[in-house]
Protein backbone atom coordinates (compact mmCIF):
# COMPACT_ATOMS: atom_id res chain seq x y z
CA UNK A 1 0.00 0.00 0.00
CA UNK A 2 2.82 2.37 0.96
CA UNK A 3 4.60 1.41 -2.25
CA UNK A 4 1.43 2.15 -4.21
CA UNK A 5 1.11 5.64 -2.72
CA UNK A 6 4.84 6.21 -3.22
CA UNK A 7 4.52 5.24 -6.87
CA UNK A 8 1.47 7.47 -7.23
CA UNK A 9 2.92 10.33 -5.23
CA UNK A 10 5.98 11.16 -7.32
CA UNK A 11 4.23 11.65 -10.69
CA UNK A 12 1.37 13.45 -8.95
CA UNK A 13 3.77 15.83 -7.24
CA UNK A 14 5.62 16.38 -10.53
CA UNK A 15 2.29 17.12 -12.22
CA UNK A 16 1.30 19.69 -9.60
CA UNK A 17 4.78 21.20 -9.71
CA UNK A 18 4.44 21.49 -13.50
CA UNK A 19 1.03 23.17 -13.14
CA UNK A 20 2.51 25.52 -10.54
CA UNK A 21 5.35 26.47 -12.87
CA UNK A 22 2.87 27.19 -15.66
CA UNK A 23 0.80 29.40 -13.36
CA UNK A 24 3.94 31.26 -12.22
CA UNK A 25 5.00 31.80 -15.84
CA UNK A 26 1.51 33.08 -16.68
CA UNK A 27 1.55 35.39 -13.66
CA UNK A 28 5.00 36.70 -14.53
CA UNK A 29 3.93 37.28 -18.14
CA UNK A 30 0.76 39.21 -17.27
CA UNK A 31 2.63 41.27 -14.69
CA UNK A 32 5.16 42.12 -17.37
CA UNK A 33 2.43 42.98 -19.91
CA UNK A 34 0.95 45.56 -17.55
CA UNK A 35 4.16 46.96 -16.08
CA UNK A 36 6.77 46.92 -18.85
CA UNK A 37 7.11 48.42 -22.29
CA UNK A 38 6.12 46.18 -25.18
CA UNK A 39 8.76 45.38 -27.77
CA UNK A 40 6.63 46.23 -30.80
CA UNK A 41 9.01 44.78 -33.38
CA UNK A 42 9.06 41.39 -31.69
CA UNK A 43 5.29 41.51 -31.20
CA UNK A 44 4.66 42.27 -34.91
CA UNK A 45 7.12 39.53 -35.93
CA UNK A 46 5.11 37.09 -33.84
CA UNK A 47 1.83 38.30 -35.33
CA UNK A 48 3.29 37.49 -38.76
CA UNK A 49 4.70 34.15 -37.56
CA UNK A 50 1.58 33.03 -35.71
CA UNK A 51 -1.27 34.79 -37.50
CA UNK A 52 -0.19 35.40 -41.08
CA UNK A 53 1.83 32.25 -41.69
CA UNK A 54 -0.87 29.99 -40.24
CA UNK A 55 -3.46 31.18 -42.79
CA UNK A 56 -3.12 28.34 -45.30
CA UNK A 57 -3.18 25.73 -42.57
CA UNK A 58 -6.31 27.17 -40.99
CA UNK A 59 -8.11 27.69 -44.33
CA UNK A 60 -7.46 24.07 -45.34
CA UNK A 61 -8.46 22.80 -41.89
CA UNK A 62 -11.67 24.85 -41.80
CA UNK A 63 -12.57 24.24 -45.43
CA UNK A 64 -12.20 20.47 -45.43
CA UNK A 65 -13.72 20.06 -41.96
CA UNK A 66 -16.76 22.07 -43.05
CA UNK A 67 -17.01 20.11 -46.30
CA UNK A 68 -16.75 16.64 -44.76
CA UNK A 69 -19.03 17.52 -41.85
CA UNK A 70 -21.66 18.90 -44.24
CA UNK A 71 -21.51 15.75 -46.35
CA UNK A 72 -21.82 13.40 -43.35
CA UNK A 73 -24.61 15.43 -41.76
CA UNK A 74 -26.45 15.58 -45.09
CA UNK A 75 -26.27 11.78 -45.56
CA UNK A 76 -28.06 11.32 -42.21
CA UNK A 77 -30.39 14.33 -42.26
CA UNK A 78 -31.54 13.70 -45.82
CA UNK A 79 -33.07 10.36 -44.75
CA UNK A 80 -35.37 12.40 -42.50
CA UNK A 81 -36.08 14.99 -45.18
CA UNK A 82 -34.10 17.67 -43.32
CA UNK A 83 -31.31 18.26 -45.82
CA UNK A 84 -31.57 22.06 -45.62
CA UNK A 85 -31.06 21.96 -41.81
CA UNK A 86 -27.48 20.86 -42.36
CA UNK A 87 -26.31 24.48 -42.66
CA UNK A 88 -27.42 25.25 -39.13
CA UNK A 89 -25.76 22.13 -37.69
CA UNK A 90 -22.49 22.79 -39.50
CA UNK A 91 -22.41 26.45 -38.57
CA UNK A 92 -23.22 25.97 -34.87
CA UNK A 93 -20.79 23.03 -34.56
CA UNK A 94 -18.02 24.98 -36.22
CA UNK A 95 -18.57 28.01 -34.01
CA UNK A 96 -18.90 26.17 -30.71
CA UNK A 97 -16.54 23.20 -31.08
CA UNK A 98 -14.87 22.25 -34.34
CA UNK A 99 -13.18 25.47 -35.38
CA UNK A 100 -11.70 26.39 -31.96
CA UNK A 101 -10.47 22.86 -31.22
CA UNK A 102 -9.12 22.03 -34.66
CA UNK A 103 -7.48 25.43 -35.09
CA UNK A 104 -5.92 25.09 -31.64
CA UNK A 105 -4.57 21.63 -32.46
CA UNK A 106 -3.10 22.85 -35.76
CA UNK A 107 -1.59 25.95 -34.11
CA UNK A 108 -0.19 23.81 -31.28
CA UNK A 109 1.52 21.65 -33.92
CA UNK A 110 2.87 24.49 -36.02
CA UNK A 111 3.39 27.44 -33.69
CA UNK A 112 3.76 25.62 -30.35
CA UNK A 113 6.46 23.36 -31.75
CA UNK A 114 8.31 26.33 -33.27
CA UNK A 115 8.12 28.28 -30.00
CA UNK A 116 9.47 25.49 -27.82
CA UNK A 117 12.17 24.56 -30.36
CA UNK A 118 13.34 28.16 -30.77
CA UNK A 119 13.35 29.00 -27.07
CA UNK A 120 14.79 25.56 -26.22
CA UNK A 121 17.66 26.07 -28.68
CA UNK A 122 18.29 29.50 -27.18
CA UNK A 123 18.38 27.87 -23.75
CA UNK A 124 20.90 25.15 -24.62
CA UNK A 125 23.15 27.53 -26.58
CA UNK A 126 23.28 29.92 -23.58
CA UNK A 127 21.42 32.64 -25.51
CA UNK A 128 18.86 32.90 -22.69
CA UNK A 129 21.69 33.24 -20.18
CA UNK A 130 23.13 35.91 -22.49
CA UNK A 131 19.80 37.77 -22.40
CA UNK A 132 19.79 37.63 -18.61
CA UNK A 133 23.44 38.68 -18.46
CA UNK A 134 22.60 41.67 -20.65
CA UNK A 135 19.95 42.72 -18.08
CA UNK A 136 17.05 41.57 -20.26
CA UNK A 137 14.42 39.49 -18.50
CA UNK A 138 13.66 36.50 -20.81
CA UNK A 139 9.93 36.55 -20.01
CA UNK A 140 9.70 40.19 -21.18
CA UNK A 141 11.67 39.50 -24.33
CA UNK A 142 10.47 36.04 -25.36
CA UNK A 143 7.16 35.20 -23.70
CA UNK A 144 5.29 38.52 -23.65
CA UNK A 145 5.37 39.21 -27.44
CA UNK A 146 4.36 35.60 -28.15
CA UNK A 147 1.52 35.70 -25.62
CA UNK A 148 0.06 38.95 -26.95
CA UNK A 149 0.41 37.77 -30.55
CA UNK A 150 -1.34 34.49 -29.71
CA UNK A 151 -4.12 36.30 -27.81
CA UNK A 152 -4.84 38.41 -30.89
CA UNK A 153 -4.15 35.85 -33.63
CA UNK A 154 -6.03 32.83 -32.29
CA UNK A 155 -9.55 34.36 -32.23
CA UNK A 156 -8.95 35.72 -35.75
CA UNK A 157 -7.71 32.33 -36.97
CA UNK A 158 -10.71 30.61 -35.42
CA UNK A 159 -13.04 33.13 -37.07
CA UNK A 160 -11.32 32.42 -40.36
CA UNK A 161 -11.65 28.68 -39.82
CA UNK A 162 -15.39 29.10 -39.13
CA UNK A 163 -15.87 31.26 -42.22
CA UNK A 164 -14.09 28.86 -44.57
CA UNK A 165 -15.84 25.87 -42.98
CA UNK A 166 -19.26 27.45 -43.56
CA UNK A 167 -18.30 28.49 -47.08
CA UNK A 168 -17.02 25.02 -48.00
CA UNK A 169 -20.12 23.45 -46.41
CA UNK A 170 -22.37 25.72 -48.48
CA UNK A 171 -20.64 24.77 -51.73
CA UNK A 172 -20.76 21.04 -50.95
CA UNK A 173 -24.41 21.17 -49.83
CA UNK A 174 -25.74 23.37 -52.63
CA UNK A 175 -23.57 22.52 -55.63
CA UNK A 176 -22.66 18.89 -54.91
CA UNK A 177 -25.49 17.49 -52.81
CA UNK A 178 -28.34 19.54 -54.32
CA UNK A 179 -29.63 21.25 -51.15
CA UNK A 180 -31.78 24.36 -51.73
CA UNK A 181 -29.42 27.32 -51.22
CA UNK A 182 -31.79 29.96 -49.72
CA UNK A 183 -33.26 27.41 -47.26
CA UNK A 184 -29.77 26.29 -46.29
CA UNK A 185 -28.70 29.88 -45.57
CA UNK A 186 -31.96 30.80 -43.85
CA UNK A 187 -31.69 27.84 -41.46
CA UNK A 188 -28.05 28.57 -40.80
CA UNK A 189 -28.63 32.28 -40.02
CA UNK A 190 -31.70 31.49 -37.93
CA UNK A 191 -29.99 28.94 -35.68
CA UNK A 192 -26.54 30.50 -35.39
CA UNK A 193 -26.60 33.11 -32.61
CA UNK A 194 -23.98 35.65 -31.48
CA UNK A 195 -23.52 33.60 -28.30
CA UNK A 196 -22.23 30.69 -30.44
CA UNK A 197 -19.57 32.98 -31.90
CA UNK A 198 -18.75 34.37 -28.43
CA UNK A 199 -18.30 30.81 -27.16
CA UNK A 200 -15.93 30.02 -30.03
CA UNK A 201 -13.92 33.18 -29.47
CA UNK A 202 -13.73 32.55 -25.71
CA UNK A 203 -12.36 29.08 -26.37
CA UNK A 204 -9.90 30.48 -28.92
CA UNK A 205 -8.59 32.93 -26.34
CA UNK A 206 -8.19 30.27 -23.63
CA UNK A 207 -6.52 27.81 -26.05
CA UNK A 208 -4.12 30.56 -27.15
CA UNK A 209 -2.98 30.99 -23.56
CA UNK A 210 -2.66 27.23 -23.01
CA UNK A 211 -0.54 26.76 -26.14
CA UNK A 212 1.74 29.73 -25.54
CA UNK A 213 2.45 29.02 -21.87
CA UNK A 214 2.94 25.28 -22.33
CA UNK A 215 5.23 25.82 -25.34
CA UNK A 216 7.27 28.66 -23.85
CA UNK A 217 7.63 26.81 -20.54
CA UNK A 218 8.91 23.69 -22.33
CA UNK A 219 11.41 25.81 -24.23
CA UNK A 220 12.60 27.67 -21.13
CA UNK A 221 13.10 24.41 -19.21
CA UNK A 222 14.68 22.41 -22.07
CA UNK A 223 17.56 20.18 -21.00
CA UNK A 224 21.01 20.20 -22.56
CA UNK A 225 21.67 19.13 -26.13
CA UNK A 226 19.73 18.27 -29.25
CA UNK A 227 17.88 15.49 -27.41
CA UNK A 228 16.71 17.98 -24.80
CA UNK A 229 15.35 20.38 -27.42
CA UNK A 230 13.72 17.54 -29.36
CA UNK A 231 12.05 16.23 -26.21
CA UNK A 232 10.89 19.69 -25.19
CA UNK A 233 9.35 20.26 -28.62
CA UNK A 234 7.52 16.92 -28.64
CA UNK A 235 6.28 17.41 -25.09
CA UNK A 236 5.11 20.93 -25.90
CA UNK A 237 2.97 19.74 -28.81
CA UNK A 238 1.61 16.70 -26.94
CA UNK A 239 0.88 18.61 -23.72
CA UNK A 240 -0.68 21.55 -25.53
CA UNK A 241 -2.89 19.27 -27.64
CA UNK A 242 -4.01 17.25 -24.62
CA UNK A 243 -4.63 20.42 -22.63
CA UNK A 244 -6.76 21.83 -25.47
CA UNK A 245 -8.87 18.65 -25.63
CA UNK A 246 -9.31 18.34 -21.86
CA UNK A 247 -9.93 22.03 -21.18
CA UNK A 248 -12.36 22.12 -24.13
CA UNK A 249 -14.65 19.65 -22.35
CA UNK A 250 -14.78 21.74 -19.18
CA UNK A 251 -15.16 24.96 -21.17
CA UNK A 252 -18.05 23.46 -23.12
CA UNK A 253 -19.82 22.39 -19.95
CA UNK A 254 -19.17 25.71 -18.22
CA UNK A 255 -19.88 28.00 -21.16
CA UNK A 256 -23.04 26.08 -22.03
CA UNK A 257 -24.49 27.35 -18.76
CA UNK A 258 -23.75 30.96 -19.73
CA UNK A 259 -24.43 30.54 -23.46
CA UNK A 260 -26.92 27.66 -23.84
CA UNK A 261 -27.25 26.23 -27.33
CA UNK A 262 -30.28 27.08 -29.47
CA UNK A 263 -32.97 29.79 -29.03
CA UNK A 264 -33.28 30.42 -25.32
CA UNK B 1 38.47 12.13 -1.58
CA UNK B 2 40.96 13.56 0.91
CA UNK B 3 41.76 17.14 0.24
CA UNK B 4 45.38 18.23 0.16
CA UNK B 5 46.07 20.85 2.85
CA UNK B 6 47.27 24.16 1.53
CA UNK B 7 51.01 24.66 2.08
CA UNK B 8 52.21 27.86 3.79
CA UNK B 9 53.43 29.39 0.55
CA UNK B 10 50.05 28.74 -1.03
CA UNK B 11 48.27 30.76 1.61
CA UNK B 12 50.35 33.77 0.55
CA UNK B 13 48.58 37.11 0.67
CA UNK B 14 47.34 38.08 -2.82
CA UNK B 15 49.29 40.88 -4.47
CA UNK B 16 47.30 44.07 -4.70
CA UNK B 17 47.06 45.97 -7.99
CA UNK B 18 47.11 49.19 -6.07
CA UNK B 19 47.23 49.46 -2.35
CA UNK B 20 44.10 51.62 -2.03
CA UNK B 21 41.88 49.84 -4.56
CA UNK B 22 38.65 48.43 -3.14
CA UNK B 23 37.22 45.03 -4.09
CA UNK B 24 35.05 45.03 -7.20
CA UNK B 25 33.87 41.52 -6.42
CA UNK B 26 34.04 39.65 -3.13
CA UNK B 27 32.89 36.06 -2.67
CA UNK B 28 32.41 34.69 0.83
CA UNK B 29 31.90 31.02 1.78
CA UNK B 30 30.05 30.23 -1.44
CA UNK B 31 28.52 26.76 -1.56
CA UNK B 32 26.59 25.07 -4.35
CA UNK B 33 25.29 21.55 -4.90
CA UNK B 34 24.10 20.40 -8.31
CA UNK B 35 22.19 17.11 -8.54
CA UNK B 36 23.46 16.16 -5.09
CA UNK B 37 27.10 16.80 -5.99
CA UNK B 38 28.90 19.54 -4.08
CA UNK B 39 30.48 21.74 -6.76
CA UNK B 40 31.47 24.72 -4.62
CA UNK B 41 32.45 24.01 -1.01
CA UNK B 42 32.99 27.39 0.50
CA UNK B 43 34.76 29.59 -2.04
CA UNK B 44 36.34 32.80 -0.73
CA UNK B 45 37.69 35.20 -3.31
CA UNK B 46 38.33 38.90 -3.80
CA UNK B 47 38.96 40.78 -7.03
CA UNK B 48 40.08 44.38 -6.83
CA UNK B 49 39.08 47.12 -9.23
CA UNK B 50 41.09 47.13 -12.46
CA UNK B 51 42.65 43.76 -11.65
CA UNK B 52 42.62 40.68 -13.89
CA UNK B 53 42.07 37.48 -11.96
CA UNK B 54 42.49 34.18 -13.77
CA UNK B 55 40.62 31.19 -12.40
CA UNK B 56 42.31 27.90 -13.21
CA UNK B 57 41.61 24.35 -12.17
CA UNK B 58 40.73 20.89 -13.35
CA UNK B 59 37.65 20.27 -15.51
CA UNK B 60 34.54 19.95 -13.38
CA UNK B 61 36.20 21.92 -10.59
CA UNK B 62 33.43 24.51 -10.51
CA UNK B 63 35.12 27.41 -12.36
CA UNK B 64 32.29 28.08 -14.81
CA UNK B 65 29.71 27.51 -12.06
CA UNK B 66 31.47 30.12 -9.93
CA UNK B 67 31.55 32.54 -12.87
CA UNK B 68 27.81 32.15 -13.45
CA UNK B 69 27.18 32.85 -9.76
CA UNK B 70 29.06 36.14 -10.05
CA UNK B 71 26.49 37.54 -12.47
CA UNK B 72 23.48 35.95 -10.79
CA UNK B 73 22.86 33.33 -13.47
CA UNK B 74 22.98 30.69 -10.73
CA UNK B 75 21.77 30.88 -7.15
CA UNK B 76 24.10 29.46 -4.46
CA UNK B 77 22.97 27.27 -1.56
CA UNK B 78 24.76 29.58 0.87
CA UNK B 79 27.38 32.30 0.97
CA UNK B 80 27.69 35.89 -0.20
CA UNK B 81 28.62 37.60 -3.44
CA UNK B 82 29.32 41.30 -3.14
CA UNK B 83 29.52 43.39 -6.31
CA UNK B 84 30.92 46.81 -5.39
CA UNK B 85 29.79 46.11 -1.84
CA UNK B 86 26.24 45.07 -2.76
CA UNK B 87 25.20 41.50 -1.90
CA UNK B 88 23.45 40.01 -4.92
CA UNK B 89 22.25 36.83 -3.21
CA UNK B 90 18.49 36.71 -2.91
CA UNK B 91 17.95 39.44 -5.51
CA UNK B 92 15.16 38.92 -8.04
CA UNK B 93 15.93 38.79 -11.77
CA UNK B 94 14.69 42.37 -12.14
CA UNK B 95 16.80 43.61 -9.21
CA UNK B 96 19.82 41.89 -10.74
CA UNK B 97 19.43 43.95 -13.93
CA UNK B 98 21.16 46.92 -12.29
CA UNK B 99 24.09 44.68 -11.29
CA UNK B 100 24.29 43.13 -14.74
CA UNK B 101 24.74 46.56 -16.27
CA UNK B 102 28.02 46.77 -14.33
CA UNK B 103 29.21 43.24 -15.17
CA UNK B 104 29.52 41.82 -18.69
CA UNK B 105 30.20 38.22 -19.57
CA UNK B 106 31.75 36.45 -22.54
CA UNK B 107 30.29 32.94 -22.75
CA UNK B 108 32.37 29.95 -23.78
CA UNK B 109 30.45 29.56 -27.05
CA UNK B 110 29.97 33.37 -27.32
CA UNK B 111 26.14 32.83 -27.12
CA UNK B 112 25.44 35.25 -29.97
CA UNK B 113 21.78 35.67 -30.92
CA UNK B 114 21.61 33.59 -34.07
CA UNK B 115 18.64 35.47 -35.50
CA UNK B 116 20.61 38.75 -35.57
CA UNK B 117 23.51 40.13 -37.59
CA UNK B 118 26.84 40.97 -35.96
CA UNK B 119 25.83 44.64 -35.84
CA UNK B 120 22.46 43.88 -34.22
CA UNK B 121 24.13 41.58 -31.70
CA UNK B 122 26.58 44.27 -30.67
CA UNK B 123 23.95 47.03 -30.59
CA UNK B 124 21.48 44.86 -28.64
CA UNK B 125 22.47 45.94 -25.09
CA UNK B 126 22.27 49.63 -26.06
CA UNK B 127 18.88 49.19 -27.73
CA UNK B 128 17.59 47.37 -24.68
CA UNK B 129 18.91 50.19 -22.49
CA UNK B 130 16.68 52.56 -24.47
CA UNK B 131 19.17 54.09 -26.89
CA UNK B 132 17.25 54.86 -30.11
CA UNK B 133 19.46 57.42 -31.89
CA UNK B 134 20.81 55.60 -35.00
CA UNK B 135 23.91 57.84 -35.09
CA UNK B 136 24.85 57.03 -31.49
CA UNK B 137 24.17 53.32 -32.05
CA UNK B 138 26.23 53.29 -35.24
CA UNK B 139 29.20 55.10 -33.71
CA UNK B 140 29.23 52.88 -30.60
CA UNK B 141 29.03 49.72 -32.70
CA UNK B 142 31.83 51.00 -34.93
CA UNK B 143 33.95 51.76 -31.87
CA UNK B 144 33.41 48.21 -30.57
CA UNK B 145 34.18 46.73 -34.01
CA UNK B 146 37.41 48.72 -34.07
CA UNK B 147 38.39 47.65 -30.52
CA UNK B 148 37.74 43.99 -31.32
CA UNK B 149 39.23 44.25 -34.85
CA UNK B 150 36.00 43.09 -36.46
CA UNK B 151 35.50 45.99 -38.90
CA UNK B 152 33.62 45.08 -42.10
CA UNK B 153 31.89 42.06 -40.55
CA UNK B 154 28.79 43.87 -39.27
CA UNK B 155 26.35 42.45 -41.83
CA UNK B 156 27.36 38.82 -41.26
CA UNK B 157 25.20 36.32 -39.40
CA UNK B 158 26.78 34.46 -36.45
CA UNK B 159 26.73 31.09 -38.23
CA UNK B 160 29.12 32.40 -40.88
CA UNK B 161 31.75 33.48 -38.32
CA UNK B 162 34.73 31.46 -37.10
CA UNK B 163 35.12 30.58 -33.41
CA UNK B 164 37.54 33.44 -32.78
CA UNK B 165 35.33 35.96 -34.57
CA UNK B 166 32.30 34.85 -32.57
CA UNK B 167 34.23 35.43 -29.34
CA UNK B 168 35.24 38.91 -30.51
CA UNK B 169 31.63 39.78 -31.32
CA UNK B 170 30.55 38.31 -27.96
CA UNK B 171 33.15 40.48 -26.28
CA UNK B 172 32.07 43.57 -28.22
CA UNK B 173 28.49 42.93 -27.08
CA UNK B 174 29.62 42.42 -23.48
CA UNK B 175 31.56 45.70 -23.31
CA UNK B 176 29.44 48.09 -25.40
CA UNK B 177 27.70 49.41 -22.28
CA UNK B 178 31.11 49.92 -20.71
CA UNK B 179 30.73 47.63 -17.72
CA UNK B 180 33.22 47.99 -14.89
CA UNK B 181 33.88 44.24 -14.91
CA UNK B 182 33.94 41.52 -17.59
CA UNK B 183 33.83 37.78 -16.93
CA UNK B 184 35.39 35.50 -19.54
CA UNK B 185 34.41 31.83 -19.68
CA UNK B 186 37.26 30.00 -21.45
CA UNK B 187 37.91 32.79 -23.97
CA UNK B 188 40.61 30.86 -25.85
CA UNK B 189 39.05 27.38 -25.77
CA UNK B 190 38.94 25.75 -29.22
CA UNK B 191 40.98 28.51 -30.87
CA UNK B 192 44.30 28.13 -32.67
CA UNK B 193 47.34 29.62 -30.80
CA UNK B 194 47.51 32.74 -32.96
CA UNK B 195 43.83 33.61 -32.55
CA UNK B 196 44.07 32.69 -28.84
CA UNK B 197 46.97 35.13 -28.49
CA UNK B 198 44.95 37.88 -30.18
CA UNK B 199 42.11 37.29 -27.69
CA UNK B 200 44.59 37.52 -24.80
CA UNK B 201 45.91 40.82 -26.18
CA UNK B 202 42.33 42.03 -26.49
CA UNK B 203 41.66 41.25 -22.82
CA UNK B 204 44.81 43.14 -21.86
CA UNK B 205 43.87 46.01 -24.16
CA UNK B 206 40.43 46.33 -22.57
CA UNK B 207 41.96 46.43 -19.14
CA UNK B 208 44.38 49.16 -20.24
CA UNK B 209 41.95 51.20 -22.34
CA UNK B 210 38.79 51.06 -20.22
CA UNK B 211 40.19 50.04 -16.81
CA UNK B 212 37.93 46.99 -16.83
CA UNK B 213 38.19 44.48 -14.00
CA UNK B 214 38.40 40.98 -15.49
CA UNK B 215 37.84 37.46 -14.28
CA UNK B 216 39.03 34.86 -16.75
CA UNK B 217 38.26 31.16 -16.48
CA UNK B 218 40.72 29.14 -18.51
CA UNK B 219 42.62 25.88 -18.85
CA UNK B 220 45.11 27.53 -21.15
CA UNK B 221 48.17 28.28 -18.99
CA UNK B 222 49.81 30.47 -21.63
CA UNK B 223 46.67 32.59 -21.68
CA UNK B 224 46.61 32.63 -17.87
CA UNK B 225 50.18 33.91 -17.60
CA UNK B 226 49.61 36.41 -20.44
CA UNK B 227 46.65 38.17 -18.88
CA UNK B 228 46.73 37.56 -15.11
CA UNK B 229 47.53 39.99 -12.33
CA UNK B 230 46.33 37.32 -9.91
CA UNK B 231 45.71 33.61 -10.35
CA UNK B 232 43.36 31.49 -8.26
CA UNK B 233 43.52 27.71 -8.48
CA UNK B 234 40.16 26.10 -7.76
CA UNK B 235 40.41 22.57 -6.45
CA UNK B 236 37.57 20.42 -5.17
CA UNK B 237 35.23 23.38 -4.84
CA UNK B 238 37.64 25.62 -2.87
CA UNK B 239 40.30 28.18 -3.68
CA UNK B 240 43.49 26.15 -3.20
CA UNK B 241 45.90 28.85 -4.31
CA UNK B 242 45.56 32.59 -4.76
CA UNK B 243 48.58 34.62 -5.73
CA UNK B 244 50.52 36.23 -8.52
CA UNK B 245 51.59 34.33 -11.66
CA UNK B 246 55.17 34.44 -10.33
CA UNK B 247 54.14 32.89 -7.02
CA UNK B 248 52.24 30.18 -8.88
CA UNK B 249 55.26 29.32 -11.01
CA UNK B 250 57.54 29.14 -8.00
CA UNK B 251 55.16 26.94 -6.03
CA UNK B 252 56.56 23.55 -5.07
CA UNK B 253 53.14 22.13 -4.22
CA UNK B 254 52.65 18.86 -6.09
CA UNK B 255 49.06 19.53 -7.05
CA UNK B 256 49.99 22.88 -8.58
CA UNK B 257 53.05 21.40 -10.26
CA UNK B 258 50.94 18.61 -11.76
CA UNK B 259 48.47 21.13 -13.12
CA UNK B 260 51.12 23.45 -14.54
CA UNK B 261 53.03 20.61 -16.18
CA UNK B 262 49.87 18.82 -17.32
CA UNK B 263 50.94 15.72 -15.37
CA UNK B 264 48.42 13.06 -14.40
CA UNK B 265 48.55 12.04 -10.70
CA UNK B 266 48.32 8.36 -11.65
CA UNK B 267 51.69 8.40 -13.39
CA UNK B 268 53.56 10.53 -10.90
CA UNK B 269 56.65 8.80 -9.52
Amino acid sequence: MVRFFNALGTPLLSFFQYLGELVLLAGDTFRSIFTHKLRWKLFLNQIVEIGLLSQVLVIITGGFTGAVFTAQAFFQFNKLGMGSAVGAVVSVSLCRELAPVLTALMVAGRVGAAMSAEIGTMKVTEQIDALRALAVYPVDYLVVPRTLAMMISMPLLVAECIAFGILAGYFIAVYLLGVNGPYYVENMVHWTRPKDIIMGMTKAFVFALLIVFISCHKGLTAREGAVGVGRATTEAVVNASLAVLIVNFFLTMGLNIIFPAGHQ
Amino acid sequence: MIEAPPSPEIAAEPRRVSSNSSPMIAVRSLRKKIDGQEILRGVDLEVRKGETLVLIGRSGGGKSVLLKHLIGLMEPDSGEILIEGQNIIGMTERQLSAIREKVGILFQGAALFDSMTVEDNIAFPLLEAGERDPKVLRSRVEEMLEVTEMGGQEEKMPESLSGGMKKRVGLARAIIRRPSCVLYDEPTAGLDPVVADSINKLIRCLQGRFGITSIVVTHDMKSAFDVADQIAYLHQGRVYFHGTPGELQQSTDLLIQDFLLGRSETWRD
